[in-house]
């Protein structure tokens, strides 16, 4: 039998208390290991890091450099996945929309958005566009699969259900294949989100006056170790925040569409 | 005049390997207006198959379904469908919600929609449930739902495919009294499919049964002369369900020798 201070304990675990321990736990190893692990300046430990992250934070160059980086995200990620949306359930609903456009989603998804990183440099610059271009193609091709995948996994007698309650097949697609496929649009959201930091990172260290990718190329640049790791800890918590919030949101806002169920 | 008949039905698929199946031949019903009509059949009869050409999902090879004397074309409001699954529920509406559905789509106003919606969740027993989401409801709950969205839509016949397979023994029972009651009720016309001989006695007023398939056809038909509440300890419903059983018997023999 299981004791009752051991049912507490695993509560506690499996509710928020095991998150921290997993992120202390995280900081503790990367602690040990940079102390006696590689003892080198070229891995510092979380403790210098920090102090880093702080300073950084104080004299402002961090959030200028986060905010530079979310905001490409956003504005890639919004419009790609407005863009997207329409498209996928077009090619979920109409096999001759599907097979006029398949070849162009097969074709240019299996290419990179890294490798699109040239090409978008030389299309539109080092400015916002090439940046904001990147991000929507790295977005749009995983919201329009997974939008058109939905879209045929949606239960055949749904829609026979509707057909005989009288509805047409404009109000099966508003009222059933729309709604039915949200679930799917929002896992290809949140899939494409977490491309959109590998691209927006990658873009930045190419080409880009700021953002969080521009500051791990100066700090390999100027040899400044510890601004490196504060920009990569920044990654994960903003890569993690922003999952979260928006698994969150979906909870909230959306739980009867929420992918889980 | 019966409301549905079906003349000389064939429905034959093809296989990937493009090889037919003749599902059902020479499938011959009439349907009156009122009744509560049980096709009983072995598995993998075609029973099925006859629902879904009714319904309209599926049009038949050769042969004609007509209603009222008009053939039928394709799915319509007059024939609402209960399904086995609770797949067809719309999970992003409330149980009221998904019983509005139909008068929704008709542009019936929200306030005389959600009023009639209630009286058929109060006619199903699911008063007080109205405003939760089918994953929050078991199994007997959401056929329920099934049900009054297609009674609100006031169809001219009710087509329920293997409605009650799913549930548990006792939820099944239970909802066969209350099925008999709602038809009682509203004495709308119903095709009932089952392979439960126990449901079709206590169910239906005339049971079609069907032969093993391939081309499976109706083997014959039993009156059920019981009226108000059947009793399964009853006499007279013991007698029907020999009938029916000796009917079916050779048939599910076949259906399983076919099978393996």
């Amino acid at each position: 039998m299981i004791r009752d201070s051991d049912g507490a304990a695993r509560r506690a675990l499996s509710g928020y208390g095991g998150y921290v321990l997993g992120f202390i736990s995280l900081f503790v190893i990367w602690q040990l290991a940079s102390l006696y692990l590689v003892s080198s300046v070229l891995f510092p430990p979380p403790t210098v890091v920090f102090r880093k992250g702080v300073l950084l934070v104080r004299n402002g160059v961090l959030l200028e450099h986060l905010s530079a980086s979310l905001q490409r995200i956003l504005a890639g990620f919004i419009a790609g996945s407005l863009l997207g949306i329409p498209i996928g359930l077009a090619m979920g609903s109409f096999r001759p929309v599907r097979r006029v456009l398949e070849p162009y989603t097969e074709f240019l998804r299996f290419i990179p958005s890294v490798a699109m990183i040239t090409v978008a440099v030389i299309w539109f610059g080092i400015g916002e566009a090439s940046k904001i271009f990147l991000i929507i193609y790295t977005t749009i091709f995983i919201v329009i699969l997974n939008t058109a995948a939905g879209v045929s996994a949606i239960a055949p007698d749904k829609i026979r259900a509707a057909q005989s309650l009288g509805a047409t097949r404009a109000q099966i697609f508003i009222h059933v294949a729309m709604p039915a496929t949200v679930p799917y649009i929002l896992t290809g959201m949140r899939l494409a989100m977490g491309n959109s930091f590998t691209t927006i990172v990658a873009a930045e260290l190419i080409a880009a006056n700021d953002g969080l990718g521009k500051m791990l190329w100066d700090g390999r640049l100027f040899m400044l170790v510890d601004e490196i790791f504060v920009s990569l800890v920044t990654l994960g918590l903003l890569g993690f925040v922003v999952d979260r919030m928006f698994r969150w949101s979906i909870y909230t806002f959306a739980g009867k569409y929420s992918p889980a169920t | 005049m019966p409301l549905v008949s079906f003349l000389d039905v064939e429905k034959t698929y093809r296989s990937l390997q493009g090889v037919d199946y003749p599902a059902v031949e020479h499938f011959n019903v009439e349907i009156e207006p009122g009744e509560f009509f049980c096709l009983l059949g072995p598995s993998g009869c075609g029973k099925t198959t006859v629902l879904k050409m009714l319904a309209g999902f599926e049009t038949p090879t050769t042969g004609q379904i007509l209603m009222e004397g008009r053939p039928v074309t394709g799915a319509s409001r007059d024939r609402g469908v209960v399904f086995q699954g609770d797949d067809s529920l719309y999970g992003w509406l409330t149980a009221v919600e998904n019983v509005e559905f139909g008068l929704r789509m008709r542009h019936v106003g929200k306030a005389e929609r959600r009023e009639r919606a209630l009286r058929y969740l109060e006619l199903v027993g699911l008063r007080g449930q109205e405003q939760k989401y089918p994953a929050e409801l078991s199994g007997g709950m959401k056929q329920r739902i099934q049900i009054a969205r297609v009674l609100v839509n006031e169809p001219k016949m009710l087509l329920m495919d293997e409605p009650f397979a799913a549930l548990d023994a006792q939820t099944r029972s239970l909802m066969q009294v209350e099925l008999a009651r709602i038809w009682q009720a509203t004495r709308t016309t119903v095709l009932f499919i089952t392979h439960d001989i126990d449901e079709a006695v206590t169910l239906g007023k005339r049971i079609g049964v069907m032969r093993a398939g391939p081309r499976s056809q109706v083997k014959g038909v039993v009156e059920v002369a019981l009226n108000g509440a059947r009793s399964r300890t009853d006499d007279a419903f013991l007698r029907y369900y020999k009938a029916v059983y000796e009917m079916i018997r050779d048939e599910v023999a076949k259906s399983i020798a076919g099978a393996s």
